[in-house]
């Protein structure tokens, strides 16, 4: 009896367990695939960040070679690579608020006001964000060719401008559109004027679509190469400098600023999930 | 576009405006034209009257020297696609099978944060969309490390005979990844992935999760859940999402720049060395031309056959 009860266990947990096994994986198969896309997605980060603190042998920063901290301490160490950030984010910040106020103007005539050629207008909008970048880059820089003007820091400036509006359009739009109406008549019944009405109600209720906006177009344009590829002609912007660096060399700096633009902004938006959490609970 | 206002058509009586816009004066039914003006007309002149210059530069003849003229030379189309038609069927081929692959990778994620994460969502929203701010070519560069040739990715594809397969397949070439269609792709998906997660995500969000325990309730099994019923109610984000990825992809040369070698350009490469390195405009512009008028007719069909014209 006792034999057959040991020899018995083991195959019926030998059978059992590839099918538990088996069962736990087909019900969790969802969450499995979709935390190896998410490792997928963060890797790369990862290696950013890690590749910040070597100490490569030659001028490129593919191979890890041993542990420094050189790179974090000196930053700027590299000629041009600060410069071409700082103008990066001075072309990023014209660039929102350029777009965000052309945008928000668009997206308030659409939601609020009939008036012809309002289809025209709607395929003006859409265009922009379904046509390659390459093809919006080549054909502008075409007609600052023929202009004869010079390229630089407001080709630049003029190119982020024009692909950042469709978005912020969109993006207020949505909001504006499922605003209340009723919201509106009714500080206008309370004897608010047409300009206490806009910034007292309809602006307050618009900032979020206003606000999202804003950051998809500094994100944009802070990040742009293709455009900007195109239209800068000597000048440098920071995803220009490393596309530069990629063939001559990849000084480890530029991991380190990669890393610290993740963290910083990691950083804006748990603190901003705290305390909208807060804010909340009071 | 025309600047004449007029009162709005009688017809749409759902409104009371029509009434209202026959009192107020001239000026007020202007608003929505002077808030237009300056964006649409940034619009018309940066982006739509450029496509018109390349349109005539692409039937121009002449050199850098003596300058381009419009000579309706429709021949630089010609011969720019018997060059280089290998490139724009790559483009296409790789773009399509980047997007096939953000969708199988992107929807289980999607679904994961949409139904299961519970109160990971916030973290794992975070992390999806945090790599965006490393600047993309760095990342895109890191790419390089990790698929290097003597590093552990390759290792291992290596030692599953993994490369042996995928080279005799075509996909590799030799014991690597880098400078391989498979590298090119892979940086493709990595890179558009997002675009595809979020819509999916925000589609996928909006179903009622009780029309899952419904199907349940009803005898489905969760594969027939997911086919008849969650599948269908988030195509919506489906066709924004492979739009959304296949677009950008399609016209992208910095994957096959920084992760491919000369055998794997796309078509963004040849327009991007034709105008910024050639200095061959009517070619560049022709090859431009055709990849948006090429993209802008899949998109018009895809659009219709997925019956959700309201997208746009």
């Amino acid at each position: 009896m006792a034999a057959t009860g040991t020899t018995a266990t083991p195959s019926t947990t030998a059978a059992r367990t590839p099918n538990k096994g088996l069962r736990w994986l087909r019900r969790n198969i969802i969450t499995i695939a979709g935390l190896a896309t998410l490792a997928y997605l963060v890797l790369p980060n990862v290696i950013v960040m890690v590749f910040s603190f070597n100490k490569p042998n030659g001028r490129f920063n593919y191979q890890w070679q041993r542990f420094s901290t050189d790179a974090w301490t000196d930053p700027c160490g590299v000629a041009d690579l600060c410069g071409s950030l700082g103008l990066s984010l001075q072309i990023a910040v014209w660039a929102t608020v350029g777009a965000t106020v052309l945008g928000t103007m668009i997206a308030f005539a659409l939601a609020r006001y009939r008036f012809r050629a309002r289809a025209g207008v709607n395929t003006l909008i859409f265009l922009p964000m379904a046509m390659p970048e390459v093809v919006m880059a080549a054909s502008l820089a075409t007609l600052f060719l023929n202009m004869g003007i010079q390229f630089g820091f407001w080709t630049i400036l003029i190119a982020h401008i024009m692909f950042c509006l469709s978005f912020v359009v969109t993006a207020v739009k949505a909001r504006v559109m499922s605003m209340d109406p009723r919201l509106e008549q009714a500080a206008q019944d309370l004897y608010a004027s047409p300009v206490q009405t806009f910034l007292r109600v309809t602006l307050p209720i618009a900032a979020p679509g206003i606000a999202s906006g804003a950051l998809l177009s500094f994100a944009l344009s802070f990040d742009d190469f293709i455009i900007t590829n195109f239209n800068a002609g000597s000048t440098v912007t920071f995803p220009m400098f490393v596309w530069g660096s990629a063939q001559r060399g990849t000084p480890v700096q530029i991991n380190v600023i990669g890393t610290a633009m993740f963290l910083v902004a990691v950083l804006c938006v748990v603190v901003g999930q705290l305390a909208g959490k807060r804010r909340k609970r009071s | 576009m025309t600047t004449t206002a007029r009162p709005a058509p009688p017809d749409e009586q759902a409104d009371p405006a029509p009434l209202e816009v026959r009192r107020t004066p001239a000026r007020k039914r202007l608003v929505p034209y002077w808030l237009l003006l300056p964006g649409i007309l940034w619009l018309l002149v940066f982006f739509a009257a450029p496509l018109v210059y390349q349109a005539s530069t692409s039937i121009q003849t002449g050199s850098l020297e003596e300058g381009f003229k419009v000579t309706w030379h429709f021949a630089t189309y010609w011969d720019a696609l018997g060059e280089y038609w290998p490139q724009f069927v790559r483009s296409v081929g790789f773009a399509a099978v980047a997007t096939v692959l953000c969708l199988l990778l992107g929807y289980p994620l999607a679904y994961l944060i949409a139904f299961k994460a519970g109160r990971w969502r916030n973290v794992v929203m975070i992390l999806v969309i945090a790599p965006f701010f490393t600047s993309f070519l760095i990342r895109t560069l890191a790419w390089k490390t990790i698929l290097a040739d003597g590093g552990p990715v390759v290792g291992a594809l290596n030692s599953l005979h993994i490369l042996d397969l995928t080279s005799a397949l075509g996909i590799t070439e030799g014991h690597r990844v880098l400078a391989t269609p498979l590298a090119v792709v892979c940086g493709l998906t990595y890179n558009f992935l997002p675009f595809m997660i979020l819509p999916l995500y925000t589609s996928l969000e909006r179903i009622d999760p009780r029309l899952h325990e419904a199907a349940g309730d009803l005898y489905a099994r969760p594969a027939t859940t997911f086919r008849r019923v969650t599948f269908p109610l988030s195509m919506p984000g489906v066709v924004a999402g492979t739009l959304l990825t296949f677009i950008p992809a399609a016209g992208d040369y910095i994957n096959a720049e920084l992760l491919g070698s000369t055998d794997q350009k796309m078509i963004g490469n040849v327009i991007q060395s034709q105008f910024l390195r050639v200095l061959d405009y009517p070619t560049a512009a022709a090859l431009s031309f055709i990849l948006m008028a090429a993209i802008l007719a899949m998109v018009t069909i895809y659009i219709r056959k997925s019956g959700t014209e309201d997208l746009v």
